[in-house]
């Protein structure tokens, strides 16, 4: 039952850095069983981008928490692996993981504003990050700090270091997560939703610093948002995640350009294009998200799926294999392959 | 930045002086206004202070002695002038000059009532204070393991043990560890026994031990349960997860990160709540019988001793407006964006 | 060989307090060899753990404050006590158990007073040798000054006002202070340095009793401080003070100037009294049971809290005494109050009152005290017993009487008043409750009305015209002697001229001319024996009129402190004598 497309994603260079395989974070509660992620599996190496894209409690957040080891003790049960070069994160005492955090994995979190201290200097927590893992004088962490900001642009550095987060504008927040999260040089880097909570013109140039900076420290990234837009510019593969699992997965340029499942069409569909009018209206999925608790029988999608009809009780009663469709691209999807093409390129395509 | 600062506490000082002002004339109506509106005289108001064979003349020279045929106005006048000039007080063989800042005398001992204040500030002081450093410590610790251990045995007896803790009246709590841990036992000292700081710090402490342990019992309660809802919020922070995330060895997160940060609220009560202390923690000094600005408040207050009361008043309102201020600037130390 | 004659004085007087005992009726069972023996009321007649021993520091404590330390202001039973360790006064009570403790003895003067020009004059000569703490020799002239001093109420307005009352002072007199340089020859003569000569505007047969006030307590002019004198009284007696803080505490350290030879009745046993006031009052029944204090100095007995504690440990009654105060409390039934200006409306609530119920009120038998029928608490001499209005067997009230002077009254339903109370006192209240319970078994309808107490007098329930304005029919009140004497205790509560239409006596309702003049005669007689007698004829004519319902004659229950010797209860004071203690 792996769906895992290594051969096809791994252009050649060894083992990918990281690799979930069949991740389960399950959290009990009084009312059931929240099954937030569920059989998922994915890979990432050095030097590439995943962007992991899906609604809200689409499960993408909880496996970037997984990953970093950020769940509470007892609250969550997970199982299957997380391979941090080819070391298992999944049981591993919390004080190794610990270790291994904000040294070799780090991130970059939605809104900076709440995400630093508003107490402590925008210098201080990067010093303390740099400190816990690295045995140096206050002065050299400073010194390190300051370059940090430098690097991603903060003009300024050597007096900005000693301001308050809430002396920063949005994009310069974000740009100093952005220091705080790079100052161990850390080969993992997950940045959820970087840009949700800025401007427009601020997003692109975040976007375009981790894409510079990805390519200065050669790390590998997974990049989590609900919006198209952003992997667009960053990502060299994307997984569509709907109700804790992957529905679509291949390359940013299938995605893009073949994108074969209809919750893939929906995102699609709403998301805003730089290279577009604004004046035209989205088109956002209709109906919500799916509990997690009580999951749908069949297709989890089937709800809002305008096409479930088409292939008589399938979608409802059965659920779609994660299967490979050629060349490395996975769906999960009852539809025939005419009718996915043939949607895709009659009602659809035209109307993005 | 520093002059801003300087003309904020200028301001702020100005604005308490003018409270002081309003507290002390408000104070000063109640004792006159209140038995007017119910037909008192002057004499029947001089008649409070003699003895129970007096005659007419005694009642009407106690009257003119005490002021009371002047209007309430020039009455409170008279109070206010001396604190900045000073008054002269008729003793009988002599007339002594009491110097500013002169807040009277009493009407039943003659004795000079800031003297008198001066002299029991350091008794409130080293209660509240050492109370104060108790509670807080305790109340932060307890509310800090409830939070973390949210739901469990400890959080629950923790929470059970500070309701009680509220709930208990300090007289009760008072007389019982007297006679528990000073007579019984001969742990601590007896009641009413003070020794100066300056003098032996040991011995003050020693004395004072069981009145701190039990007003810090009341406050505690509160503290812990105020920095349990507080830390219960702010673990739940995104910048928790932060400081999480980057590694850091979870007492840092909680001390550093979590407790810093709910830290501002508690404050900003704490403050309040010493500085009301400092006007006289009337129930505990009480129980204990120690002579602090409570009890002199409650003698004032009984014996409708007018002088003693103004005198405790607007020392008490002075502690309250300062502690004020004081935790409005550290307010700005604290959390940095209240500084602008 | 001090202590040796200081035991011959003190047997001797020992012997002369009993004879007088003896003669003067009053019972005094126990003699004088004391007892050892712990047990309830031990120290009620008899002295308990009698010892010459000396030395030793009494540890005192004191719930509230003095009102003043200076013996020319001070207005307090306890303060009167315990004053006599610093100051001498011409006369004192005597210092033994019981009814011989009523007996005045002369303590500065040499003898009790000598009246000339049918009691208007009174003259006293001081003993030889006696000095201040200083050394300076104290003369008549001082006791002179100390006593004008204390009529200058502008400077002491706490204290007593006898003085200025009876004797004969310059018109236009305002004290030492306002008015030296007058004459005041008319009032008080000093033809030497040990002789003083009093003169009153009327005759007054009980003047000895003001030669005892502490106001006779000598005070050198040359120290005279006036209103600060209380900072540091200049002693005459044994001790002298040491660290005194006002309203804090003080310390008795020995008066080296005190000569034992110019004092028969001092024994001076400890070396000094330690005093801490404004100690918290259940506090100090814990610290007197544990043994950490001796002497709860007020002398009103254990707090409500203790009482139980105390009744119900075999071990801890026996170390308790329960005297009876010269105290009444009771209800003024206000004549000026219709239908209350009939008597037999004024009848029918005597009869109706619920005699145990009053007495619960006030905490019942040991805390209260016991069901008083008269004004006068039996250890004044000259009171008698007597019960006009009978209550039934049980003591709850006697209806049908209250029925029969209702209808008398015109009133055979009844009516309604109101009662006014203290509202700081819960047991004023319960007074007011247990009345307002027991008259309404008969159809008078009460409602409760509390004051506060500090203008109670001036007011409200002792400002005639609110009381006529406002129906306070009824009104809680009290009083305690100044001194066993029928006048100290009645002539503030039964003579009419002490009501002021401007309010604050404590006479709201005895408003009978016959009893004024009888007082007035009661006064100037000089005969001891006649003049007891007149003070329970006056009790029982103002009880006639029925304008006073007698609830108790209080009692409280005192514990005697662990490790003191020569304990014994003063029937002067009502509470254990602080002259004579002293320390195992």
């Amino acid at each position: 039952m792996s769906h895992i497309p290594e051969d096809s994603l791994d252009s050649g260079a060894g083992l990918p850095f990281l690799q979930v395989r069949n991740l389960r974070v399950h959290f009990p509660t009084d009312d059931g069983v929240v099954k937030s992620v569920d059989d998922l599996s994915f890979s990432v190496e050095r030097g590439k981008t995943l962007g992991i894209v899906g609604e809200s409690g689409s499960g993408k957040s909880v496996t970037s928490l997984s990953i970093m080891g950020l769940h509470k003790e007892g609250a969550a049960r997970i199982s299957g692996e997380i391979l941090l070069d080819g070391r298992n994160l999944v049981g591993m005492d919390r004080e190794k993981v610990r270790l291994l955090r904000g040294k070799r994995m780090a991130m970059i979190f939605q809104d900076p504003l709440s995400a630093m201290h508003p107490y402590y200097t925008v210098g201080a927590q990067i010093v303390e990050a740099y400190r816990v893992h690295n045995k140096v004088a206050k002065q050299v962490a400073r010194k390190h700090a300051i370059d940090l900001l430098a690097r991603v642009g903060i003009p300024n550095p050597k007096s900005r270091v000693d301001d308050y987060p809430h002396q920063f504008s949005g994009g310069m927040r974000q740009r100093a997560m952005i220091a705080m999260a790079l100052s161990c040089d850390p080969e993992l880097l997950i940045a959820d939703e970087p840009t949700t909570a800025l401007d427009v013109t601020v997003q692109a140039q975040i976007l375009d610093l981790i894409r510079d900076l990805q390519q200065e420290f050669d790390s590998a990234v997974v990049l989590i948002t609900h919006d198209l837009g952003v992997v667009a510019e960053l990502a060299d593969d994307i997984m569509v995640m709907y109700a804790g699992r992957a529905v679509e997965h291949s390359t940013a340029t299938d995605i893009f350009n073949s994108p074969q499942h209809p919750y893939t069409w929906g995102l699609l569909g709403s998301m805003p294009r730089l290279d577009r009018e604004r004046s035209e209206r989205l088109q956002p999925i209709k109906g919500t998200p799916p509990s997690l608790i009580n999951v749908p029988d069949g297709c989890p999608f089937n709800p809002r799926c305008a096409y479930a009809g088409r292939n008589g009780d399938l979608s409802f009663t059965e659920r779609p294999e994660f299967r490979d469709i050629g060349g490395g691209h996975h769906i999960a999807c009852h539809l025939p392959t005419e009718d996915r093409h043939h949607i895709w390129d009659e009602e659809i395509r035209p109307k993005l | 930045m520093p002059a801003t600062v300087i003309a904020y506490i200028i301001r702020r000082l100005f604005a308490a002086i003018v409270l002081l002002f309003v507290v002390s004339a408000v104070t000063f109506s109640i004792f006159f206004v209140t038995p007017k509106l119910l037909g008192a005289t002057p004499e029947t108001l001089a008649t409070r202070y003699v003895g129970r064979t007096s005659t007419p003349d005694t009642i009407r020279a106690t009257a003119e002695k005490l002021g009371f045929y002047d209007p309430v106005v020039v009455q409170y006048w008279n109070w206010v002038k001396g604190i900045f000039v000073g008054a002269d007080y008729d003793y009988g063989p002599a007339v002594e000059h009491c110097p500013a800042p002169c807040l009277g005398y009493s009407f039943r001992t003659n004795q000079p009532v800031w003297p008198d204040l001066l002299d029991r500030i350091p008794v409130t002081l080293s209660l509240a204070v050492g109370a104060a450093v108790l509670w807080l410590l305790a109340g932060l610790a307890v509310g800090t393991l409830s939070a973390l251990r949210k739901g469990t045995i400890f959080d629950r007896v923790a929470m059970g043990v500070s309701l009680a803790g509220v709930s208990l009246p300090i007289f009760f709590t008072g007389l019982l560890s007297l006679s528990v841990f000073s007579y019984n036992l001969g742990w601590t000292a007896v009641g009413g026994a003070y020794t100066p700081f300056l003098e032996n710090p040991g011995e003050w402490a020693y004395n004072l031990l069981l009145p701190w342990i039990t007003l810090a019992l009341l406050f505690s309660a509160q503290y812990a349960r105020l920095t349990r809802a507080g830390m219960l919020e702010t673990m739940n922070e995104d910048f928790i997860r932060t400081a999480r995330a980057k590694g850091l060895p979870e007492r840092t997160v909680v001390v550093r990160h979590g407790l810093r940060g709910a830290l501002t609220p508690i404050l900003t009560i704490f403050g309040l709540d010493v500085g009301l202390l400092l006007g006289g923690a009337i129930l505990t000094e009480s129980a204990f019988s120690l002579q602090g600005l409570g009890k002199y408040a409650i003698e004032g207050i009984l014996n409708y001793d007018l002088p003693k009361v103004m005198g405790v008043t607007i020392l008490a309102a002075f502690f309250v407006v300062v502690a004020n201020l004081i935790v409005d600037l550290l307010y700005a130390v604290v959390d940095p964006r209240v500084r602008k | 060989m001090n202590s040796k004659r200081l035991v011959t004085a003190v047997a001797a007087g020992a012997a002369v307090a009993m004879a007088l005992s003896a003669c003067g009726g009053t019972s005094s069972n126990g003699g004088d060899g004391g007892t050892t023996t712990p047990a309830f009321n031990a120290a009620l007649t008899t002295t308990f753990n009698p010892s010459d021993k000396k030395g030793g520091i009494i540890k005192i404590a004191n719930a509230g404050t003095w009102d003043s330390l200076d013996p020319g202001e001070t207005y307090y039973s306890y303060a009167w006590n315990f004053l006599r360790l610093y100051g001498r006064s011409l006369l004192m009570f005597k210092p033994a158990p019981g009814g011989a403790s009523n007996e005045l003895v002369p303590d500065l003067a040499e003898s009790l007073g000598v009246s000339g020009d049918e009691g208007k004059t009174w003259t006293y000569k001081l003993r030889a040798g006696v000095k201040y703490e200083d050394g300076t020799p104290v003369t008549s002239k001082d006791v002179k000054h100390a006593v004008l001093r204390s009529t200058d109420k502008e400077t002491f307005p706490n204290g007593p006002a006898y003085f200025e009352g009876y004797l004969n002072l310059p018109e236009g007199y305002q004290g030492p202070y306002k008015t030296k340089d007058m004459d005041t020859n008319s009032a008080i003569e000093t033809p030497d340095d040990r002789t003083i000569v009093f003169h009153l505007k009327k005759p007054f047969g009980g003047f000895d009793y003001f030669a005892h006030l502490p106001q006779t307590v000598p005070v050198p002019e040359a120290k005279d401080t006036g209103a600060k004198y209380r900072e540091h009284v200049i002693s005459t007696g044994p001790y002298k003070f040491q660290d005194n803080e006002i309203d804090k505490s003080f310390k008795l350290v020995r008066n080296d100037q005190w000569d034992p030879a110019t004092d028969p009745n001092r024994r001076a046993l400890p070396d000094g009294y330690e005093v801490t006031m404004n100690v918290n009052a259940d506090d100090i029944d814990n610290r007197l049971i544990s043994g950490d204090l001796h002497v709860d100095i007020t002398g009103t007995g254990v707090q409500p809290a203790s009482l139980p504690r105390v009744l119900g440990d075999p071990a801890l009654k026996a170390s308790a005494d329960n005297p009876t105060s010269a105290r009444l409390w009771y209800t003024s039934i206000n004549p000026t109050v219709a239908p209350l200006d009939n008597i037999e409306c004024r009848k029918a609530i005597e009869y109706a009152a619920d005699r145990t119920g009053y007495q619960t009120a006030y905490g019942g038998v040991f805390s209260g005290g016991d069901i008083a029928t008269t004004l006068l608490p039996p250890q004044i001499p000259g009171a008698q017993k007597f019960d006009l209005y009978p209550a039934g067997p049980d003591n709850k009230g006697d209806i049908a009487k209250a029925k029969e002077a209702l209808a008398a009254c015109g009133k055979p339903d009844g009516f309604e008043t109101n009662i006014a109370y203290r509202a700081e006192r819960p047991k004023e209240k319960a007074t007011a409750e247990s009345l307002q319970a027991a008259l309404g078994r008969v159809g008078i309808k009460l409602t409760l009305k509390g004051f506060p107490q500090g203008d109670y007098f001036a007011q409200f329930a002792g400002n005639p015209p609110y009381v006529k304005a406002n129906n306070l029919g009824l009104a809680t009140n009290g009083w305690g002697a100044d001194w066993n004497d029928g006048f100290g205790f009645l002539s503030q509560i039964v003579d009419s001229r002490v009501i002021r239409e401007t309010g604050g006596s404590s006479n709201t309702s005895v408003r009978i001319p016959e009893v004024d003049k009888m007082l007035d005669d009661a006064i100037a007689e000089t005969d001891k024996a006649k003049r007891e007698a007149m003070w329970g004829a006056i009790d029982k004519r103002v009880m006639e009129e029925a304008v006073i319902l007698p609830g108790v004659h209080a009692k409280s229950l005192l514990l005697r402190g662990k490790g003191l010797t020569n304990v014994f209860v003063s029937d002067a004071y009502n509470m254990y004598d602080y002259l004579a203690l002293g320390l195992a």
